[in-house]
């Protein structure tokens, strides 16, 4: 789960972080009266989860609360494109409006869960204000890594370590290290599974000032950590993933085809979505629909389908195992009983209790192109949503 | 022969009184599997499937002489609940529970250094040696006994597979789900050893999927240290971009976590990449003819 650079300066706030002075806007008018408040030059920032949002005219340094009321007022209410995200771009409702700093370094610094070591892992840099992916590629040499045994926590050598190798000095030594443990403490505390100041920037009266911040956090974790939970802005999620949530479908992901599939299991899912282009057909969806006990999802996903315009065929593929079949074949004659099914749709099944679930469908009598194996079933809804007839 | 499970594999079920426990404890027995033990902290002294069910791990094997547990402890208890089975000596712990907290998992495998057990999971389907013992959730009845092992993360696309091979008339040594989180706590590497070892295993079927670097340090271990072929298959070539695709280790963070990239490593290393997921079996049965 994402939050806002304004939330996650907060917690960093609260775990002793610096930070500039400022506050969240939600109108041109408040944004003034924080620029007042501040009382010197302000930056007005787009508050969105997307990055990129310098290039794309999201931030905006002014030199009075007049202009930061203009430049809240010509980001407010509208949607920002950057280059990480589509071209329809994302809603800003808000902007961070806070106090312009007077930047010497920009460095960069970062905690994440190590998938290689399975440990926490800092990183460190020099070269911040950057992406960190470009840096590693280019100048692996300016990159400092630190495991972080949980059982021990982060050591003050292993601060100071990482301090040398962002080329920091005298007191700024030991300010950088006591920031460290801070971050190391917040992303324990909260189960971050990234926690990122980039830049980390040195003002010019030495100090050290995290100036843009990323946290994001383990979403197995949220049933621990309500108040981050809280933090969720759906606004600026998908609307179909947000709404496919509501329905209880936690795992649906958008796509640009226009097959809508439901699969039992996520690995089995990516790969009908594979097969489904290896057929020369694009997939509407991602949807692993879980292990079920009863209908509802099912039927809540061919509600999604058929709200969805752009759906011009289905594909049902569901290898039973903790599902099973029967359950998915009551849910598919539930959904034809309650709506009406406007676009062809292809089945197949295969696991768990599959005669049961085979009876089922036959004999509810309802429409559908039955598929005999994974391939056919991915070639005849390619077939089906190009309008071709059997 | 096969790895991690067989004849002589003495299961423990870690959370047998629950609902899901309870089904698959009795699947496993349906299949042949010695289930000797269950665990519920408060329930010990009754019976669950006609299984003793003991308060703790180490007693449980203390009477039982268990020596595999299969766990289905929901995910905030879960990790607490290998840690127990670590203590206690377990030399083999599958953990099918889905959703444990990372930093739980950081724990657990802080605590697995220089211990003996080894886990297999979370968020994974078990293992099963097919004829033998099945120690997981998934369909018995599609395996075959036979010489091609399948190490992989996912579940539903693992029976996939192997009903793509039983149909085709090739048997399974074992089968190995090693769980769709970002930190498995056996990677393919581990696995791939084992099988490389085993007498009984002649190929093996590899399953990655988008996200982390494990199919990398894969191809690494296959260019360098098997012998035996190796037919290789990711997951998620159309996945966009910074999505979690339902496993929480499905998602693709850098360029390394991209199909393209595991697949171009995965070549590299000579295994056989299968162009679609309808055509793994196929891609092994050729594999198998050309030994």
């Amino acid at each position: 789960m994402k939050v806002h650079e304004y939330q996650a300066k907060a917690l960093l706030a609260q775990y002793g972080i610096p930070v500039p002075r400022g506050r969240v806007a939600f109108s041109p008018s408040e944004a003034r009266d924080i620029a007042v408040e501040i009382g010197s030059k302000p930056v007005v920032k787009a508050q969105v989860y997307a990055g990129g949002r310098g290039k794309a005219g999201g931030i905006k340094t002014v030199n009075s609360p007049a202009e930061a009321e203009t430049a809240a007022s010509q980001l407010i209410g509208t949607r920002l494109v950057t280059h990480q995200t589509g071209p329809e771009g994302v809603p800003v409702s808000k902007v961070l409006v806070e106090e312009a700093s007077d930047v010497t370094r920009e460095l960069y610094l970062s905690i994440l869960v190590d998938g290689t070591s399975r440990l926490p892992l800092m990183i460190a840099s020099e070269a911040g204000g950057m992406e960190i992916e470009e840096v590693a590629q280019s100048t692996p040499e300016r990159i400092f890594r630190r495991d972080i045994d949980p059982a021990i926590g982060f050591q003050l050598f292993q601060g100071r370590k990482l301090a040398y190798g962002m080329n920091l000095n005298g007191g700024q030594i030991s300010e950088a290290t006591r920031l460290m443990t801070n971050l190391y403490k917040l992303f324990i505390d909260k189960d971050c599974s990234l926690a990122e100041i980039n830049p980390l920037v040195v003002t010019s009266e030495g100090k050290l000032l995290a100036l843009d911040a990323k946290l994001s956090f383990d979403d197995n974790a949220l049933y621990r950590q309500k108040d981050i939970q809280e933090l969720q802005d759906k606004e600026q999620e998908e609307p179909l993933e947000v709404e496919a949530r509501d329905w209880g479908i936690d795992n649906y992901v958008k796509m640009d085809g226009n097959i809508g599939c439901m699969v039992n299991g996520a690995g089995l899912a990516m790969a009908v979505n594979d097969l489904i282009q290896h057929c020369d057909g694009r997939a509407a969806n991602f949807l692993d629909i879980g292990t079920l006990n009863n209908t509802a999802r099912v039927v809540n996903s061919f509600k999604m389908f058929v709200a969805d315009p752009r759906i011009k065929a289905v594909l049902v593929n569901i290898f039973g195992g903790m599902a099973r079949v029967d359950v998915i074949a009551r849910g598919i004659v539930e959904a034809y009983q309650q709506m009406n099914i406007p676009f062809p749709v292809v089945i197949r099944l295969a696991g768990t209790n599959l005669e049961e679930g085979q009876r089922i469908l036959a004999e509810s009598g309802i429409s559908f192109i039955q598929a005999k194996d994974f391939y056919d079933s991915a070639y005849k809804v390619v077939e089906a949503a190009k309008g071709v007839t059997k | 022969m096969s790895i991690l499970v067989n004849e002589s594999t003495r299961l423990l079920v870690q959370g047998i009184t629950g609902n899901e426990g309870s089904f698959h404890a009795q699947r496993c027995i349906e299949y042949g599997t010695k289930v000797v033990a269950g665990v519920t902290p408060g329930k010990g002294g009754s019976k669950q499937l006609g299984v003793p069910v003991f308060n703790t791990v180490e007693k449980a094997m203390a009477e039982t002489g268990a020596n595999a547990s299969l766990l289905f402890v929901p995910p905030a208890f879960a990790a607490d609940g290998i840690l127990e089975a670590i203590d206690a000596g377990m030399p083999l712990v599958v953990c099918i529970t889905e959703g444990i907290p990372v930093l739980d998992t950081v724990k657990v495998h802080r605590y697995l250094r220089g211990k003996s057990t080894r886990l297999v999971g979370p968020n994974c389907s078990g293992v099963i040696s097919p004829g033998k013992c099945k120690a997981g959730i998934m369909v018995g009845e599609i395996h075959l006994p036979g010489n091609v092992g399948i190490v992989s993360r996912s579940g539903t696309l693992t029976y996939e597979v192997v009903s793509q091979l039983t149909s085709l008339g090739i048997g399974q040594s074992t089968c190995v789900g090693i769980g769709g989180d970002a930190l498995p706590g056996s990677t393919f590497i581990d696995i791939l050893e084992l099988f490389e070892a085993d007498r009984d295993t002649k190929a093996v079927v590899l399953i990655g999927e988008i996200g982390g670097t494990m199919e990398q340090e894969a191809a690494e271990f296959i260019s360098h240290k098997m012998t035996k072929r190796v037919v290789a298959f990711i997951a998620g070539s159309t996945a966009p971009p910074g999505k979690r695709m339902g496993h929480a280790g499905a998602i693709i963070t850098g360029s390394a976590g991209k199909a393209s990239e595991k697949i171009k490593a995965l070549s590299q290393a000579r295994a056989i990449i299968a162009r679609h997921p309808a055509e793994i079996g196929l891609t092994t049965r050729k594999a198998l003819e050309n030994l």
